[in-house]
């Protein structure tokens, strides 16, 4: 799958990006320049700008995948995400804000994919920072018209009878995609089935991993 | 996509979902320091009501359509950020240019300029 990599990544996730090595350009002058105005004006403190990436840096998929594995695990807990997922993820401590979260679930006959056509929106208190490719023109724009080529690309080929639901996100709304639960997992740890959930399968670009390990 | 020529639809173009475009790129990268530090004032800002969301939107939705290929998104983000400080009045634009002017002289990389 061209869009899960696992070779020569961050903590994150991430490749590794040149820092503060590179020539300073236009927007990063301007972004020192307003970081230092708020802190000369009273605004914010250069501890509370720390603080606040350091939180948004412990915002990982495996929030998510922890969701994902207590609603397999957990009947309760999975009534509770249906009625207000919101309140439920914010009881794990994965607080989403003013913000409404749903949580959309695929079965054997329905596959849910998330997008925000307009800009960027994206559960970050689940998944952390959207991927570049999520921000993508072409992603934005091709989903909701070609969801089945869409998924294609991302190496996700579905049946012709499983219906697919794209859902538009918007600042105020956000969704999270339930995988299915793979079949051969029955008596797994909530940890261990947590460890199949992939940030794609999330978004509905991916499946889980299989329990054979694949 | 808008052509000058074409009356105007009624969409603008941020509101492209469901236009044909090229394939997904297989982009990701691990966000740079300046990156996170842009999301984390927009965080701060708007959490002490110096601009909401829909601020942030608005200045990134009234940018020319190129800018969309032309600057990355924490570059469009900076540029909306700073707009709408100097709107609510927390600095003016003098203050800023005055101030990008001096970090841009402690030197030439963002190391430099951020930590001189």
């Amino acid at each position: 799958m061209p869009h899960d990599h696992h070779d020569h990544l961050s903590p994150s996730g991430h490749p590794f990006r040149a820092d503060d090595d590179v020539p300073l350009s236009y927007w990063q002058t301007m972004e020192i320049a307003v970081r230092e105005l708020l802190i000369a004006k009273g605004v914010t403190t250069a501890r509370e700008i720390a603080s606040q990436i350091e939180a948004m840096d412990a915002r990982s998929p495996a929030n998510g995948a922890a969701v994902v594995a207590r609603m397999w695990s957990d009947p309760a807990f999975c009534a509770q995400m249906r009625v207000d997922a919101s309140a439920a993820t914010r009881e794990m401590g994965f607080d989403v804000g003013p913000m409404k979260l749903i949580a959309v679930e695929n079965t054997a006959d329905l596959h849910n994919v998330i997008v925000c056509t307009l800009c960027s929106c994206y559960p970050r208190n689940l998944l952390g920072l959207p991927p570049d490719w999520y921000k993508s023109r072409a992603y934005r724009s091709r989903t909701v018209r070609e969801p089945r080529r869409v998924l294609a690309e991302f190496g996700v080929t579905l049946p012709d009878g499983v219906e697919i639901r794209v859902h538009d996100s918007t600042a105020d709304m956000r969704y999270i995609v339930i995988p299915a639960r793979p079949a051969g997992t029955e008596n797994w740890s909530e940890d261990a089935l947590a460890a199949l959930v992939t940030r794609d399968s999330m978004i509905g670009t991916g499946l889980p991993k299989s329990p054979e390990g694949g | 996509m808008n052509d000058k020529t074409d009356p105007f639809d009624g969409r603008r173009w941020h509101d492209m979902g469901g236009d044909p475009a090229g394939p997904v790129p297989d982009a990701d990268h691990d966000f740079a320091l300046w990156e996170k530090r842009v999301d984390a004032l927009m965080i701060i800002c708007s959490s002490k009501g110096h601009f909401s969301v829909d601020g942030l939107r608005r200045v990134l939705e009234d940018m020319p359509p190129s800018s969309f290929d032309e600057m990355s998104y924490y570059e469009r983000w900076i540029a909306s950020i700073a707009q709408n400080l100097i709107e609510d009045g927390v600095f003016t634009a003098a203050e800023l240019g005055q101030t990008m002017t001096d970090v841009k002289q402690r030197g030439a990389t963002y190391g430099d300029a951020a930590h001189g």
